[in-house]
């Protein structure tokens, strides 16, 4: 019960990060002139910040408990 | 090569290999060995969320933004972070309670009311035509392309042709038969569709493979990599723009947060996401991988959305191509036929899978909260009088999917052209956004009421039709646009546009907001004033508290029927066999060899409304059941009564524990008082033996003494003469200690006869001294008393208390030593008490028996060896009478130096007398 309890958290934490990574003004931080791998900033932004949330709701969710 | 022959056959092709899959996981199903029963098919299920929008829209709109296509992944994405609170409960809720729709689950909610699941799959299937629309066009438009093919020539307008010779017409017509084919097949409509969910799965996987197809052409195929699109298109002037997308964003920002939101609702009110994620989940563990397995579908999905848009862009820079068809447009540019064709099939997959989920979730709405609530009202439809309702439950359902198509055809012909296909999207987006209200609050908050969903409802769907449909009809020219500009009857205000003046927003955020304001305001407001029904009240509670609840279910029913009548209710539903089978499942249960045994109570009752809300739904089979169970309305006012009832039942075990309590304490005092009792019995039996004992001493000496005397008639007259002293000795010594006995008997029991007076303490001290003086004399013995006259009198008894005088003294004088004895009486008075005390040079009393020898027939000295002084009486006596009258009598001594035996008596108050004669 506790684990599940803690595991919740842990979603409702990441839906909060979530809310904030795509969101002003963090978005607004990454809209300039510049390019990762020769993709614009913002683009390549925006789906490394989804893979990472993607990716950290499957290591709570899958983690044993 | 790609003649209309070719893409028809595919297309047919592709949708027998649907069938046939649909047809092998149904046939697995019945074997007992889903296919469908793993996270894996269930989260690709779950991507019908991707349509012909997502394959075709989302270029279109990235062509022209940039990224306002992501807010659509981005809400799901975040708001499945929180389905496992979420989602799972809406899961548990729809399996206990039997939901088959959406409708049905918010008609449950709010009391089983027909009105709120009518109101919803109204909304619904208004709500969703644009959608559905959207799909037709992106099917017809991309099959009109792909005719044309060298060539790239954008399709008519559906408005110039006739419908019979529009492409779109055909397309609804084969969908619909599709649609029926496939969720309609069934007779045991409360099946869940496994053959559906396959072929979805499956279509997920054909979709997602021809976009990614499609993108690493593009990407790797026509332009070297991701880095060299971006890099032409920074070199354009006219794109350079798109690079930094959200520049000069002010109200953009906004516009993201609202889209985003948006689409967080349709993840979840959608029909079609309800029916694969609520209704067709096999198992609630399946959440915890399709949290994150879908959310990869969405990003896979889209990671090529970019490079194609900017492909696109490049490519065709003179703008004849439409931006909703890069995706086809592409490789029919750099002549791949076979690309272009897998292209065409994803979309296809895309718009299938959307169709037919979503018209079998509406058309089930359609008929089990709309169609079926309206004829159980009509008076001339008899449910008794149909057999077979199974069939004419789908026969509705079929006419409901066939009405549904053509209604989204219509509404493509009317506004369709209008608009961008991710633009038609939101329009539908928006419309189910307004069931979030009722339902999120029904399903967190109790004091949500039916009233409230009501006028919730009703006031989004009416901001919605009036800031989105209209508009919509309007821009097409169907209707006048009057009411967008100047404002209907000239009044600015009211804008359809620019609602009281609100502007510079995106038209979907602008409906939003006005329509959550009038919704959330509306929902909240009417619950908050309005009062909740009985029903009402206990559905809310089975909702929201769905975790905390057992098995065993409240249910408070009340009403007339026989378990034969509901089980042929049920075999018109489901069929006379499979009816008969589920009764004898729920005799067994309960450990009942036949149904016919079964009680028509209100469990069973229950039962069978579950069963049937499985079919017919909720509000329905509620009524239904009502039918013949003739249920009495349970008014809220019963409900205070049962309530009360249970506050008394309370009371009352309050009360008997307060008794049993007492009942314990009596118990243990009279346990108590039962060993006091046991204690004194006891004693008494010692009482009784010792007395017995002391009477049988002198009896036998005197009965010796007086058989000597008669036997032997020769004897000695001077021997005959001490005998007869000792006989007469012993006599008087038995009289004495009757006496005693009965003075101690008399004493104890209360029925003492008391003469209180005032009383000098001198006057009896020299009284017993002068009757003792001649046995002190006979055994040389001194007495000396030295009076107090100061002493003030006390209140005793005279006889009593000169009882106790004697008793003292000649126990004195028993115990010292004949010649040297010496007795002294000394009267005093310490602290308002008398104080007499009687000291002697005798043996002395041991410490330890001290506290003995006021107990009867407690001897000091060895009785056994030593002829007893006494009765063993006195002393016991004398205590009794000294705190009768309020004083103490104690004794002083150590052995070998003598005794001091004192008493004290409170001294009298002036008109004590009479109370204390009274008293007695």
């Amino acid at each position: 019960m506790q684990k599940a309890n803690r595991r919740g958290a842990r979603l409702v934490g990441l839906f909060l990060l979530g809310c904030l990574l795509f969101n002003y003004p963090l978005l607004a931080l990454f809209n300039v002139r510049a390019t990762l791998f020769g993709v614009p900033l913002v683009y390549a932004y925006l789906f490394a910040a989804w893979a990472l949330l993607i990716a950290l709701v499957a290591i709570v969710v899958e983690r044993e408990g | 090569m790609l003649q209309g022959w070719v893409i028809v056959l595919a297309s047919f092709g592709y949708i027998g290999l649907l069938f046939a899959i649909a047809y092998y996981a149904d046939r697995r199903a019945q074997a007992g060995r889903s296919i469908i029963a793993n996270p894996v098919i269930y989260s690709l299920s779950l991507a019908v969320y991707a349509t012909a929008w997502t394959f075709y829209g989302s270029v279109g709109r990235a062509a022209g933004d940039g990224v306002g296509f992501l807010p659509i992944y981005i809400g799901p994405t975040l708001i499945i972070v929180l389905w496992w609170f979420l989602l799972r409960k809406i899961i548990r809720i729809s399996k206990v309670n039997r939901i088959t729709t959406l409708a049905d689950f918010m008609s449950s909610r709010y009391g089983k009311s027909a009105l709120v699941g009518g109101l919803v799959t109204l909304i619904a299937v208004i709500g969703i035509l644009p959608y559905i629309s959207l799909q037709l066009k992106a099917v017809s438009s991309s099959f009109q392309m792909l005719l044309q093919y060298p060539e790239i020539v954008m399709p008519e307008k559906s408005g110039l042709v006739t419908i019979l010779q529009d492409t779109a017409f055909y397309v609804a017509l084969v969908m619909a038969l599709f649609t029926i084919a496939f969720g309609t097949r069934h007779l045991d409509v409360s099946e869940r569709h496994e053959g559906m969910v396959a072929a979805i799965a499956f279509e997920s996987i054909i979709k997602l493979v021809a976009f990614l197809a499609v993108g690493l052409y593009v990407t790797f195929g026509i332009f070297d990599g991701f880095g060299d699109i971006f890099r032409r298109a920074s070199a354009r002037p006219d794109l350079a723009g798109l690079l930094t997308p959200l520049t000069g964003w002010t109200v953009g920002f906004a516009d993201w947060v609202w889209l985003t939101l948006l689409s967080m609702f349709a993840i979840v009110f959608l029909p079609r996401q309800f029916q694969v994620a609520v209704i067709e989940n096999v198992d609630e563990k399946h959440l915890k991988k399709a949290m994150w397995l879908f959310p990869i579908y969405m990003l896979a999905i889209n990671i090529f959305v970019l490079p194609i848009a900017f492909g696109g862009l490049l490519t065709f820079p003179e703008g004849h191509v439409n931006s909703d068809t890069f995706v086809l447009a592409l490789p029919m540019a750099f002549h791949k036929e076979g690309l272009a064709l897998l292209v065409f099939i994803g979309g296809l997959s895309a718009a299938t899978g959307m169709v037919i989920v979503e018209t079998i979730a509406l058309s089930t709405m359609v008929c089990n909260d709309l169609v079926m609530p309206i004829l159980l009202r009509m008076k001339w439809f008899q449910v008794a009088a149909r057999p077979d309702m199974a069939a004419f439950l789908l026969d509705i359902r079929r006419w409901a999917i066939v009405a549904i198509l053509l209604l989204g055809y219509f509404y493509f012909r009317i506004a369709g052209e209008a608009y961008a296909l991710v633009s038609i999207g939101l329009i539908s987006f928006a419309a189910v956004a307004q069931f979030a209200p009722a339902f999120i609050g029904g399903l967190y908050w109790k004091g949500g009421t039916r009233g409230g969903a009501l006028a919730g409802l009703t006031a989004g769907f009416v901001v919605w039709l009036y800031t989105l449909l209209l508009p919509a009809f309007a821009k097409s020219g169907w209707l006048g646009s009057g009411f967008l500009d100047p404002g209907p009857f000239g009044i600015g205000l009211l804008k359809a546009g620019e609602l009281f003046g609100l502007s510079g927003l995106d038209q979907i955020t602008h409906a939003m907001i006005w329509s959550m304001i009038a919704n959330v305001g509306a929902y909240v407001l009417v619950s908050l004033l309005g009062r909740q029904t009985a029903a009402d009240h206990s559905q809310a509670t089975l909702f929201v508290d769905v975790f905390s609840q057992t098995g065993e279910r409240g249910l408070v029913w009340r009403g007339t029927t026989s378990a034969s009548a509901l089980q042929a209710l049920l075999g018109r539903f489901l069929g006379p066999a499979r009816a008969a089978e589920l009764f004898l499942a729920y005799a067994n249960e309960r450990g009942l060899k036949s149904a016919d045994a079964l009680g028509a109570d209100a469990e069973l009752v229950h039962f069978a409304e579950i069963q049937l809300a499985g079919t017919i739904g909720a509000a329905s089979a509620h009524t239904l059941v009502a039918t013949i169970a003739q249920e009495e309305p349970l008014s809220i006012d019963e409900v205070m009564t049962i309530i009360d009832e249970a506050s008394q039942v309370i009371a009352y075990s309050h009360k008997l524990e307060e008794k049993q309590q007492a009942l314990e304490a009596a118990t243990a005092s009279l346990q108590g008082a039962n060993l006091r009792l046991q204690e004194l019995d006891r004693l008494k039996d010692d009482f009784i033996s010792t007395v017995t004992h002391e009477l049988r001493t002198p009896l036998t000496s005197i009965r010796a003494f007086s058989e000597i005397l008669h036997d032997h008639a020769d004897i000695d007259p001077a021997e005959r003469q001490r005998f007869l002293g000792l006989i007469i000795k012993e006599s008087e010594r038995l009289t004495r200690l009757i006496n005693q006995v009965l003075d101690l008997a008399k004493l104890e029991s209360g029925l003492a006869d008391w003469q209180s007076a005032e009383l000098d303490i001198n006057e009896i001290v020299a009284e017993a001294v002068g009757a003792t003086s001649q046995i002190f004399k006979a055994r040389g013995v001194s007495l000396d008393t030295r009076p107090a006259p100061w002493v003030r009198s006390v209140m005793a008894d005279r006889d009593r208390l000169m009882q106790v005088m004697l008793n003292l003294l000649s126990n004195a004088v028993k115990f010292c030593a004949e010649g040297t004895g010496r007795v002294e009486v000394r009267i005093g008075e310490v602290d308002g008490m008398v104080r007499v005390e009687v000291l002697d040079n005798g043996v002395g009393i041991d410490r330890a028996h001290q506290a003995l020898i006021f107990e009867k027939f407690r001897q000091v000295g060895d009785t056994l060896t030593e002829k007893p002084a006494g009765t063993g009486l006195g002393l016991a006596i004398c205590r009794r009478i000294i705190d009768h009258f309020g004083g103490r009598l104690g004794v002083e001594s150590e052995i070998g130096r003598g005794a001091a035996f004192t008493f004290t008596l409170p001294v009298a108050r002036p008109g004590m007398a009479g109370a204390k004669a009274e008293n007695t």
